[in-house]
């Protein structure tokens, strides 16, 4: 029996946690991610679960010690945001080489330069190369629906794995959820019961080994095969999800998309913002769709790519910027799995919301219009473009995408 | 089929064959790595000074220097990096240290 109650995303990810009392938590606070070691260190001291908490002097250090536990045998857990998953990189590459399921609560915030504690994607894209699974949610019954889902997937794919929320937006949103009951979440996630750890005495077993020249590039290639074969294994836990909760999930969600002319492609909580303005269009009888993804690593590419080739134009939202001079991260991967498909269509760049800058419906009308005149003058014009950002061309009037 | 023993594994296994994480299941597996064929310098064991007072013996770095019946033997030249630390604690003058001639 579901239970309806009101929650923030980070309690909501502390719930789900206390629901399956992991066995190791090595974590250090960092806003806006610290309120999940708070309340679960409260539930420690409630006596609520047993979970061995370690408190760490940094993230590089809790993610050492999530490792060493994952390991040794142990379902490991932590949960950070921003320069505190940067301390952790060196260590994301080694838990994922190692294959060691871990799972990590990230509460997404820019990144330091300048220093701002408010939602964008720069850190959780910044380590999109490291071998992680990566979800994102759009609210907060996404992100704790996503939490339950993580272990069985990470688990049966050995895969660290990233469960992503909007910091601030959902984080400390309030709004109201669905909770399962403790022992569905129990039975759903199970026991971790890995084949061989280094607790098990009669299996001697060497983790982590040196990779020289002659076996580095096949152990990356074997890891990469785990990316690849992550897939159905994410559509199979998130099928046995629906049965249980009545909630359905894939790699993406798809809205209003059937018959849209033009859609947009958005990671987390600038979905709902993105469906208000479609809602709205709709209702003026432009046909204009959205698709949210929620799954980013492993990248969706064949059906994402299936899914955006139903519209004219595409407008590809990063909450992050890359410095590539050439468009954020989702632009460049949703953009090239188009480019075998003949009826592909426009896909235009549109970087938004750094630093927790807002994005409004008028913001996705000005991206919605913009799609339209792409689709009916057939030019493209600048593909990497900025929304919602003060630019003095935009004051002298006249600026056009088209003139960059 | 993933080759799970240090024996099994060597620079002609496949991709498919690396177990997940390359995992080796079995400990001790440095014993199979001839690591000794870095060494430049190389340590020289002069038995007729040694007292077998077995300070060498902790302060090696890589337990390269075997024990056997409360006596020292000479190296296991194939794990010694001749880093010379057993040169400087002899307090016998019982451990030359020269270049190796290959």
């Amino acid at each position: 029996m579901a239970k309806r109650d009101r929650m923030s995303g980070n309690e909501a990810v502390a719930t789900a946690m206390r629901q399956i009392n992991p066995d190791v938590m090595g974590a250090f606070p960092i806003t806006p991610s610290t309120e999940i070691p708070q309340y679960y260190s409260q539930y420690i001291a409630d006596g609520l679960v047993d979970t061995e908490f370690v408190a760490v002097e940094s993230e590089h250090s809790a993610m050492s010690v999530c490792m060493g536990a994952a390991a040794a045998g142990a379902r490991a857990v932590t949960a950070t945001s921003s320069a505190g998953l940067a301390y952790m990189w060196e260590l994301l590459y080694v838990a994922a080489s190692s294959r060691l399921p871990i799972t990590m609560a990230v509460v997404n915030r820019a990144l330091t330069g300048p220093i701002n504690i408010n939602n964008d994607h720069s850190d959780s894209m910044g380590a999109r190369d490291s071998g992680w699974i990566q979800i994102y949610a759009e609210t907060n019954q996404e992100v704790y629906d996503n939490y339950i889902q993580a272990m069985p997937i990470s688990e049966a794919i050995r895969l660290p794995i990233m469960i992503c929320q909007d910091g601030f937006v959902t984080s400390h949103g309030v709004s109201n959820i669905e909770l399962l009951e403790d022992d569905e979440v129990k039975e759903f996630v199970g026991e971790y019961k890995p084949e061989n750890y280094l607790l098990k005495h009669e299996n001697p077993l060497a983790v982590g080994p040196y990779g020289t020249s002659p076996y580095y590039m096949e152990v990356k290639r074997a890891q990469a095969q785990a990316m690849k074969d992550s897939m159905p294994i994410i559509l199979d836990v998130a099928e046995k999800f629906e049965k249980l909760s009545g909630r359905k999930y894939g790699f993406f969600e798809e809205y209003m998309m059937d018959d849209a002319e033009v859609a947009l492609v958005v990671i987390g909580s600038s979905a709902g913002t993105g469906k208000e303005a479609v809602d709205r269009l709709r209702a003026e009888g432009k046909k204009v769709g959205l698709i949210k993804l929620r799954v980013f690593r492993p990248f969706p590419r064949v059906p994402l790519a299936d899914a955006m080739c139903k519209v004219k134009a595409v407008a590809i939202m990063d909450k992050a910027e890359s410095f590539s001079n050439s468009g954020g991260p989702l632009f460049n991967e949703a953009r090239s799995s188009l480019y075998d498909l003949p009826g592909r269509p426009y896909a235009i760049n549109y970087i938004y919301g750094l630093g927790g800058r807002d994005i409004t419906v008028d913001d996705y009308y000005e991206i919605f219009n913009d799609l339209f005149i792409i689709h009916e003058t057939d030019d493209p014009g600048d593909v990497y473009r900025y929304v919602g950002v003060r630019d003095s061309r935009y004051e002298e009037g006249g600026f056009d995408h088209r003139k960059y | 089929m993933m080759k799970r023993r240090a024996q099994d594994i060597n620079e002609k296994i496949t991709w498919q064959e690396v177990t997940t994480g390359a995992e080796i299941f079995e400990p001790a597996t440095s014993l199979l790595v001839n690591t000794g064929e870095w060494r430049v310098m190389v340590p020289v064991f002069k038995a007729d000074k040694c007292r077998h007072c077995m300070l060498c013996v902790p302060f090696c770095p890589d337990s390269s220097i075997p024990v056997e019946g409360n006596k020292r033997l000479d190296f296991d030249f194939d794990h010694c990096k001749g880093c010379g630390i057993c040169v400087k604690v002899c307090p016998f003058d019982a451990i030359d240290f020269v270049k190796e001639e290959k």
